[in-house]
């Protein structure tokens, strides 16, 4: 292997695959087959975190970063002037056998700028993995990214060696998408993702039967969506999110704050603020509407088509709601409980187990580990104290944002600052 | 009335269960359960030392795993965390655990049940984290060679994470803390203590022990850290809390910030 020449070109195509947000490694059972490498582990490990504070699990990279399209949020877009470099399959295969051997990652997560056409492209990515799995006898985890307007042929043969699919549709919204990047469709994100979708379906159903089945993308697909690059607001996101959660049983979508790297009309100017608080609030509602059972319409619609800043959107949309409550824990159902604000699903779970025993009061809420800053207006528990007085939504929130401190809190507060 | 006595034991998991053994047993009524070697006497308590014994030490692992399988791991991981009086925390779980009729004891107002939780909680997260954090350099044995200093004794816990994942190469684990290491022959794993010259932090300096190539991998991995972080986003409070400090010395894409 020529040191110097891969050492380059891992540079740029790492530097350029970087704006991919995932990094799961989880959701693949993958075990070790005769004593070859790797196994894939149920949880998923980050081996290491970037200094942004996000997981490194992965190795990331691009194939190549050449691409046919000029689309304007992208960095490897045709006409931005950046070098330019391509990966040899083999090199592919080294790195990421020797990464691994070394406890450094968990797998290959490989991408790549669309060159030729969508079918030369994506039947690379198909040959790496193939490379890996049949020649190398490698169980670790392989993410594809699927080339928008690949063969079906072709998504079914990737969906046998990789772990995990992803097709990033980047725009929320299809005008959106026509303004950013005019030569892709919205079929061609959506045709791959269906095929990988129907295979999974098929193959679940066949293991039922014949338990020897091989696995097809077994950690299922994940997208991702850029936020803040074309004026979309939260609830065109989350309601674009929720549909392709239910249409392709998406495992994860992700919210990418949008980095400028662009001087264009169209785009936000380099140097403007990356909307990270924006992102964090999306996923919380992404989690509230996974794992805490609430529906999408609930916490953004026609009235509030946009997420609160200050405060996260379970406590906003009890403060919309404060009808429901105050819930009594030691009475009240699972599904009441996880929508408590300041209850999160660890808690609802200990606090379930623990009220079998005895009737809970502050002190053992406390121990348990709910926030009781926030939940304390919103529950009654076995106890003679609790929020009797009569308050509105506004004086709960100045409570609640009084005795808590946010590292994003300078970016909203409409306090002046003293020193600045 | 009995005087109550302290029950002194060799440190090994397995003389602790022969421990609780023997007080269930002889229904003694336990003072407290010591290491061997840095017990103290009560004023008013008899000592006496528990020889480990294997088969005893079974029944009583046998009797918690089938209270619950959670029971047992957390019993197991808990002590592993080596805090001090965790012998009676324990013991006070495990009675606690036997009295109930269908095994699952997850009051979480007891205070007891808390914190052997939250212990086993720390314990797993170590685990983890070293499932993670292992930075293997080949040496010229060809032989994938580690230094680890977790906070809890995690080595008995991850050896099986590791033996499923590379079943096909040698690697040695070694604990520089607890001064034992596991290391993998290719069929299985054992324990083996090492006379360590020099600990090999992932330091500038290089050690011609390792393999050629081996600096190069180092350096291509240094690299991908970098290129892979989006500067504009930096946050370094975020970053240290998921990499805490004390581990970079061996960690290699660390060594220049150590």
């Amino acid at each position: 292997m020529d040191f110097d020449r891969v050492r380059e070109k891992l540079n740029i195509l790492a530097d350029a695959a970087k704006y991919d947000v995932s990094c799961a490694s989880s959701g693949s059972d993958r075990t070790n087959k005769n004593n070859g490498l790797g196994n894939a582990s149920k949880m998923g490990i980050c081996h290491s975190y970037t200094e942004d504070g996000r997981c490194i699990s992965l190795l990331k990279i691009l194939l190549t970063n050449h691409c046919i399209y000029d689309c304007a949020y992208c960095v490897t877009r045709k006409s931005n002037d950046i070098q330019r470099a391509a990966f040899k399959i083999q090199e592919v295969v080294d790195l990421t056998i020797n990464f691994y051997r070394r406890n450094y990652i968990e797998g290959l997560f490989l991408s790549s700028g669309i060159f030729k056409n969508a079918d030369y492209t994506m039947e690379r990515l198909v040959a790496v993995a193939k490379k890996l799995r049949e020649e190398e006898n490698f169980n670790g985890y392989i993410h594809l990214k699927s080339i928008p307007g690949a063969s079906d042929e072709l998504m079914y043969e990737a969906g046998l060696y990789a772990d995990r699919l992803s097709v990033n549709i980047e725009v929320p919204t299809i005008s959106g998408l026509k303004l950013l990047a005019p030569d892709k469709k919205h079929e061609d994100f959506t045709k791959p993702m269906l095929k990988v979708k129907n295979e999974i379906v098929r193959y679940q159903a066949e293991r039922k039967i014949i338990k020897s089945t091989p696995k097809y993308a077994p950690a299922g697909q994940s997208t991702q969506m850029i936020v803040g690059a074309s004026g979309e607001t939260d609830k065109d996101i989350m309601y674009s999110a929720t549909y392709y959660y239910k249409t392709y049983q998406m495992k994860r979508v992700y919210y990418s704050g949008y980095v400028p790297i662009a001087d264009d009309a169209r785009l936000p100017a380099i140097g403007s603020q990356v909307p990270m608080l924006r992102e964090n609030r999306l996923y919380q509602t992404d989690w509230l509407l996974r794992f805490y059972g609430f529906a999408v319409n609930e916490i953004l619609n026609h009235e509030h088509p946009n997420l609160d800043m200050e405060v996260d959107p379970k406590l906003s949309w009890a403060l919309r709601n404060l009808h429901h409550f105050p819930v009594d824990v030691n009475m009240a159902d699972k599904r009441l409980l996880a929508r408590i604000p300041g209850i999160g699903m660890q808690s609802v779970q200990k606090i379930m187990d623990a009220r079998k025993f005895r009737r809970l009061n502050w002190d053992h809420l406390k121990k348990i580990g709910v926030a009781l800053n926030r939940a304390q207006y919103f529950m009654v528990c076995d106890s003679r104290h609790w929020e009797r007085r009569d308050l509105d939504a506004e004086k709960i929130k100045g409570m609640i944002l009084q005795t808590s401190s946010g590292k994003f809190r300078n970016q909203y507060s409409m306090q002046l600052s003293l020193f600045n | 009335m009995n005087a109550s006595t302290t029950l002194i034991y060799d440190g090994s998991f397995n003389g602790f269960l022969t421990a609780v053994f023997v007080a269930f047993d002889e229904k003694i009524p336990v003072a407290d359960i010591q290491k061997n070697g840095r017990c103290q006497n009560g004023l008013f308590s008899e000592t006496e030392t528990i020889f480990t014994h294997v088969e005893k030490a079974k029944r009583v692992w046998n009797g918690i795993r089938n209270k619950s399988h959670n029971a047992i791991s957390s019993v197991y991981f808990a002590f592993l965390s080596e805090t001090e009086g965790v012998e009676m925390l324990l013991f006070d779980y495990i009675q606690k655990l036997m009295r109930t009729q269908n095994g699952k004891y997850l009051d979480y107002s007891d205070s007891t049940v808390l914190h052997i939780s939250q212990l086993a909680r720390k314990v797993g997260r170590e685990k983890h984290r070293m499932e993670a954090f292992v930075r293997f350099q080949l040496t010229k044995d060809n032989i994938y060679f580690a230094n680890i200093e977790p906070d809890f004794d995690v080595l008995p816990l991850i050896s099986k994470h590791f033996r499923d994942r590379y079943a096909d190469q040698q690697w040695l684990i070694y604990d520089v803390k607890r001064k034992y290491g596991i290391y993998y022959n290719l069929d299985h794993v054992e324990m083996v203590s090492l006379n360590l010259k020099d600990i090999h932090h992932n330091k500038i300096h290089k050690s011609d022990a390792f393999a050629n190539g081996e600096y190069e991998y180092q350096t291509l991995w240094n690299d991908y850290f970098k290129s892979t972080g989006i500067l504009s986003r930096i946050n370094p409070k975020l970053h240290t809390q998921h990499v805490p400090k004390r581990y970079w010395k061996y960690l290699s894409e660390k060594k220049e910030a150590v």
